[in-house]
Order: structure tokens, then C-alpha cells, then sequence
């Protein structure tokens, strides 16, 4: 293979691996901003995976092409339901909310395998078989070199999860809902003392995480699996929340870093047949992301200062 | 209501519940709950051998809890001992298939290279939230996918390519022909014997030592101590590397007692996350601990039983799990409800 081949087969991939780590980021970031720790994008990206595949599987002779989208729909709305339960938890009931996050992802994880088995009387469901396909972008696919980059055979998916980010940043940092968000993640009694429902803020923040962690969960299974195992979720909601802190709890910033570690998971299949790449042992590859997470929190790569209220409840009247 | 009762009332009530919503689950998709939790209980006590691997699967949930639970009363969260279990676990194997040499050095060196590998992999969080404030949730929990990928490689490499190690030479083996006579040849080890000498050992950290004092200090409030005179920093390593050892006699249970080998994993172990619930159901006691580990090891083994005599999945009883670790967490409110319940029967009176 050559540079060139290399770099048009890799560069698409990346952005194709890259597409949920984007969304569920993200959803990190929302979650985040408001103040509460979302250890639980993990669980919701699985909920969202085995509920997307099962939407699919059951109506996709209803629905035909249509299907994939509709399951994307479904699948937020099983994670936006399961992301109550953090939001009372860590809101309401002043809960740890990393211990609250874990149970939601021993929970997420137990429940969809649950009903895997009592629904298909097996560890996994069916292959679906409407999915999201490939197309090239007209006109756009024929500039050479960038089309060959960005708009051959590209997903639908990564286009609708690069707009999301932008609309997030837009809605983060240009609207008053964004400033409020922020302001509630910084110094809650500060924003309660404005008038703003300090509650209200982070139920809806985490609801938002919620639901797009759940698009993004559905997205991997039906982009990348195509089915919903045990193992079909395996890390990447972890990932995402690296790509969060990695990209400094910016929207854009956490799509750029999803995209890097999309790229370090497609080299990490790929690479063995790539000039160069094939050099590096894979497991380099596989652990990069990580490795710089904890470099960029240490301070190695540019200061990453979480939001200040991150992780604490807010409790009325404490000082 | 004292202090005391409502800190034991609260795991058990948040058991319970789990317990309760298990049974709703199992009702709602059309099981019997009663047979579900028969089966539960039989594959627990069935008969001595499942008691034997019941006992076997609690070795490593105590000292996963200890971990947890040390870290823990130091203000630290340590979510990365399943990240240290695995290099004890493959630390621990290494030893065990690299060299021979007589059983009285073989063993403890094998079980000290699990410990010093978790110790190692607790000492860079711990590090790096002395020296840059890095919160070591994040750091512990991207260590454990290191530690996943690092070890699965490096297995790889020791095996030739392969996806397992050879078996540990026998001097290494924690194997008890004693135990597996009492239990019909179940795999208890006398691993669980060291689990419960290192249940004292935390309980004599914390209650007789001067590390000990400091560390509950800077667990409790890390300015007051530093004004104190303690070294704030040097405290927060100790407890992560002793907590990262804990985590990695976790994993030499598994190696040198259980299975006498390390292969490549898809996923987690899941020993470490319920290292969690055990310690929080435990409330961070050594005592608690072992209560926890009790339970969710007894359940965990029971859970194998229910597919083949009640039809059900056993993710019912992870399910029953995170229920139980979500109910404890959120104590505020059961603290509450408990109190609001005792304020009703004194106005009654």
C-alpha cells in the first residue's frame, strides 16, 4: 500500500470510528459543564446500543431504510431515561456521582444482556439488516485529494455528529441556556443567588448527555458491530469522556480529540498494513489514547482545568 | 436513632431493596422470583463444593474491597483496581511460570511481584494527584485500560504469540489439598487465608499506626492536616500504593489460587468495580469489608447456578448488584426516610 492509499483509507475510518466518540464526548462535556460527573456515559452508550439494534431488528420491515434513524431516535430516548436515574442520584439525592456513574454502567450493561437472552435465548441478538450506508458526497467527492479524504464512501452519521458538536459550542458558549450551564458548573450558589434553578440546570445537562450518549451508543452498533453483545460496547464511553477531558471540556476541542483517538483506533485495526505504522507494536496504538489523556491532565499538553463545581452536589444554603 | 444503627441500617435496607427490585424484574419478564432466588441460594450452599468455590470467589472481593475501602478513608477513590488487579494477576503468573525454586521462596515472591505491579500501577495516579492535582478518578480509570491492553501484549510476547501463559510451576500454587479434601474438590486456596491476615492488616494501618492517624487525617481534611504538619503529598502516594497493593494480591488470587495462569482478556475482570460495592456496603471498614465481600461474591458465584435450574440470566444478579451499589450510594435519602420514620413513631408516642 501505498503513502497515499494508506492516508485515504485511514483518514475516512478515523472520522467513521471517530463519529460516536463525538456525540457521547459531547454529551460528556454538557454533563460536565453543569457540574455533575458522568462516569455513567459508558452504560448510556450501551443502553443506547442494544436499544437502537433491538428497534432495528424489530422494525426494520416497518420502517425500511428509514429504520437506522428511527433507532437513533429510540436509542436516545432509553438513555435520556436511564440518565434520570444518575440525575436524581447525583441532583437530588446527593450522591457520590462516580459511585452513582458505576452503577449505572454495571446496571446498563446487566439489564440490555438481561434481556439479550430472555428476548433471543442467546448472549447476542441478530445481525441487523438495515444500516446506515455509505454514500460519496456529490461534487464534493470530486475536488481531488480532499474529496478523496473527507467525502467518498463517508457516513451520514459523521457528518450529523461534527454538526452536533457545532451546534453545542453554539449553544454552550452564545446562548443564555450556555452561560447559564456554565455559570451553575462554576459557582452554583453564585448562579442560585441570580435566579437561576440550579437543579432544573442540571437535570436538563444531564439529560442532554443522557440522550446524546445514547445516539451515540446506537451509532456504533449500527455503523460498527451491527449487533449487541456483551462486548459491543467495550471502553468506548470511556474513551469518550478522555476525548471530553482531552479536549479540555470545549465541544470542539473534545470533537478534535475524538477524532485523534478515532484515528489511533482505526490505525490500531488498520495499521498492520500500512508502511511505517506497521513498525509500531499495536499495543501503543491501542493504549495512546489513555496515555494522553493523563499527559494533558498532568499539564504536559496545555493546562486542562476541569469546570470548578464539577463533582460536588449543590446543597441550598451551604456555604 | 443513633448514628451507629442508621450506618448499619442503610446497607441493609439499600440490600433489600436490590434484593426487591430483582424480584420485580424477574416477575415483570415472567419468572418466578421464588425460584429464581432458590436457585440463587442452592448455587451458594448447594453442597460443599459449591460452598468451597463460593468461598473461593470471595478471596479476591476482599481484598478488591480492601483496596477500594483504603483508599477510600485516605479522601482517594480509587477506580483503577481492576487496572492493578491485572498486572498482579499477570505479575503474579509471570513469576510463577519464569523461574522454579522452592515452594518458601517461590510463593512469596510471586504474591510480593503482584502486589509491588498493583503498588506500581496505584503510584502513578497517586503521583500525579500529589504533585498536579489530577484527579485520580480519571487517571485510575485510563490506567485501567493501559493496564488491559499492556498486559494482553505483553502476554502475547511471554506466550510466543499465544493468547494464555503456561501453567504456574507448583511451587508457586496457592492450591490446598487440606481445603479441597473439606469441599469435594472445589478450588478453594489458601489464598482466602491471606485475604483475611490482610482484612487485620488494613484494621492495623488504620487503628494502631501513626500512617494510619494521618492518612484518616488527610482523608478527613487535607488542610487541617497539612497545618498539622503532616506531608500532605507523601500521604496521598502511600495510600494510593497501598491500596494499588491490595488490588494486586487481588489479582495473585486469581493467578497463583484459581486459575495457576494469566491469558489475554476482551474486557474487565469485574472484580475491581465490585471492589467498590463491597467496600461501600462495608462502609469502608475491614470488618464491612468482609460483610461485602461476602455478599457479593456469594452472589456473584451463586448467580452461575440460576440459568441451569431456573432458566433465568444471570445478569439478574448484576442487575440485583448495581441496584444495592446505587441504593448505598444514595444513603442521604434513606438516611432521611429512616429518620423521618423513627420522628413518626416518637410523635406517636
Amino acid at each position: 500500500m501505498t503513502f497515499l492509499e494508506a492516508l485515504y483509507f485511514i483518514v475516512p475510518s478515523a472520522i467513521f470510528y471517530a463519529a460516536p466518540l463525538i456525540l457521547v464526548a459531547i454529551g460528556g462535556v454538557f454533563s460536565a459543564r453543569s457540574g455533575v460527573v458522568n462516569i455513567g456515559l459508558e452504560g448510556l452508550m450501551v443502553i443506547g446500543a442494544f436499544t437502537g439494534i433491538l428497534f432495528n431488528l424489530f422494525f426494520a420491515d416497518t420502517f425500511g431504510s428509514a429504520t437506522p434513524w428511527l433507532a437513533l431516535v429510540a436509542a436516545m430516548v432509553a438513555a435520556l431515561l436511564l440518565s434520570l436515574l444518575h440525575a436524581v442520584a447525583s441532583i437530588s439525592f446527593r450522591a457520590d456521582q462516580v459511585v452513582s456513574g458505576v452503577a449505572i454502567n454495571l446496571l446498563a450493561i446487566a439489564l440490555s444482556l438481561y434481556l439479550v437472552k430472555k428476548i433471543f435465548g442467546k448472549g447476542q441478538t441478530d445481525f441487523i439488516t438495515e444500516r446506515f450506508a455509505r454514500y460519496n458526497v456529490p461534487v464534493l467527492s470530486d475536488i481531488p485529494f480532499i474529496g478523496d479524504l473527507f467525502f467518498k464512501s463517508i457516513y451520514n452519521t459523521s457528518f450529523f455528529a461534527i454538526a452536533v458538536a457545532i451546534v453545542a459550542w453554539f449553544i454552550i458558549y452564545k446562548t443564555p441556556f450556555g452561560l447559564r450551564l456554565r455559570a451553575v458548573g462554576e459557582h452554583p450558589m453564585a448562579a442560585d443567588t441570580m435566579g437561576i434553578n440550579v437543579t432544573k440546570m442540571r437535570y436538563i445537562a444531564v439529560m442532554i448527555s443522557g440522550a446524546l450518549a445514547g445516539i451515540g451508543g446506537a451509532i456504533y452498533a449500527q455503523t460498527i458491530s451491527n449487533d449487541f453483545g456483551h462486548a459491543t460496547i467495550n471502553g468506548q464511553g470511556f474513551m469518550a469522556l478522555a476525548a471530553m477531558i482531552f479536549g479540555k471540556w470545549h465541544p470542539l476541542g473534545a470533537m478534535g480529540a475524538a477524532l485523534f483517538f478515532g484515528l489511533a483506533q482505526s490505525l490500531s485495526i488498520a495499521g498492520s498494513s500500512i508502511p511505517y505504522i506497521q513498525e509500531i507494536p499495536n499495543v501503543f496504538l491501542l493504549i495512546l489514547p489513555y496515555v494522553l489523556t493523563i499527559l494533558a491532565l498532568a499539564g504536559f499538553i496545555g493546562k486542562a482545568n476541569a469546570p470548578k463545581a464539577n463533582g460536588k452536589p449543590y446543597i441550598k444554603g451551604e456555604r | 436513632m443513633s448514628n451507629r444503627v442508621t450506618n448499619i441500617l442503610v446497607p441493609l435496607v439499600s440490600v433489600i431493596l436490590g434484593l426487591l427490585v430483582g424480584a420485580i424484574i424477574m416477575l415483570v419478564s415472567g419468572y418466578n422470583p421464588l425460584i429464581g432466588y432458590t436457585a440463587l441460594w442452592n448455587g451458594i450452599f448447594g453442597d460443599l463444593y459449591t460452598i468451597g468455590e463460593t468461598l473461593r470467589q470471595i478471596t479476591p472481593y476482599l481484598l478488591a474491597g480492601l483496596a477500594v475501602a483504603f483508599a477510600f478513608r485516605s479522601g482517594l477513590f480509587n477506580i483503577g483496581v481492576e487496572g492493578q488487579l491485572i498486572v498482579g494477576w499477570f505479575a503474579a503468573a509471570y513469576v510463577g511460570v519464569a523461574v522454579e525454586l522452592p515452594k518458601i521462596i517461590h510463593l512469596p515472591l510471586a504474591i510480593l511481584a503482584a502486589a509491588v505491579a498493583g503498588a506500581l500501577w496505584g503510584f502513578v495516579p497517586g503521583l500525579l494527584k500529589a504533585k498536579f492535582r489530577v484527579h485520580e478518578v480519571i487517571v485510575t480509570i485510563m490506567m485501567n485500560y493501559i493496564a488491559l491492553h499492556v498486559t494482553n501484549a505483553l502476554i502475547k510476547t511471554v506466550s510466543d504469540g499465544g493468547d494464555r501463559t503456561e501453567r504456574i510451576f507448583t511451587s508457586a500454587s496457592l492450591r490446598s489439598e487440606f481445603f479441597q479434601n473439606l469441599t469435594e474438590f472445589s478450588r478453594l486456596h489458601y489464598g482466602i487465608l491471606l485475604a483475611l491476615i490482610m482484612v487485620g492488616v488494613m484494621w492495623l494501618i488504620l487503628e494502631k499506626t501513626t500512617l494510619g492517624y494521618e492518612l484518616k487525617a488527610v482523608g478527613f481534611n487535607q488542610n487541617a492536616s497539612e497545618y498539622a504538619g503532616m506531608n500532605v503529598n507523601k500521604n496521598i502516594i502511600l495510600a494510593m500504593v497501598i491500596s494499588g497493593a491490595f488490588a494486586g494480591l487481588a489479582g495473585s488470587m486469581e493467578a497463583l489460587g484459581t486459575f495457576e495462569y494469566v491469558s489475554s482478556k476482551g474486557g474487565f475482570t469485574g472484580i475491581g468495580f465490585d471492589g467498590i460495592a463491597v467496600a461501600l456496603l462495608g462502609m469502608n471498614t475491614p470488618l464491612g469489608v468482609i460483610f461485602g465481600a461476602t455478599l457479593f461474591g456469594s452472589l456473584k458465584y451463586g448467580a452461575l447456578n440460576m440459568p441451569n435450574e431456573a432458566g433465568i440470566p444471570l445478569e439478574i444478579v448484576e442487575i440485583v448488584i448495581a441496584v444495592i451499589i446505587f441504593f448505598v450510594a444514595s444513603g442521604y435519602i434513606i438516611r432521611l426516610l429512616l429518620l423521618r420514620a423513627a420522628n413518626k413513631k416518637k410523635e406517636a408516642k
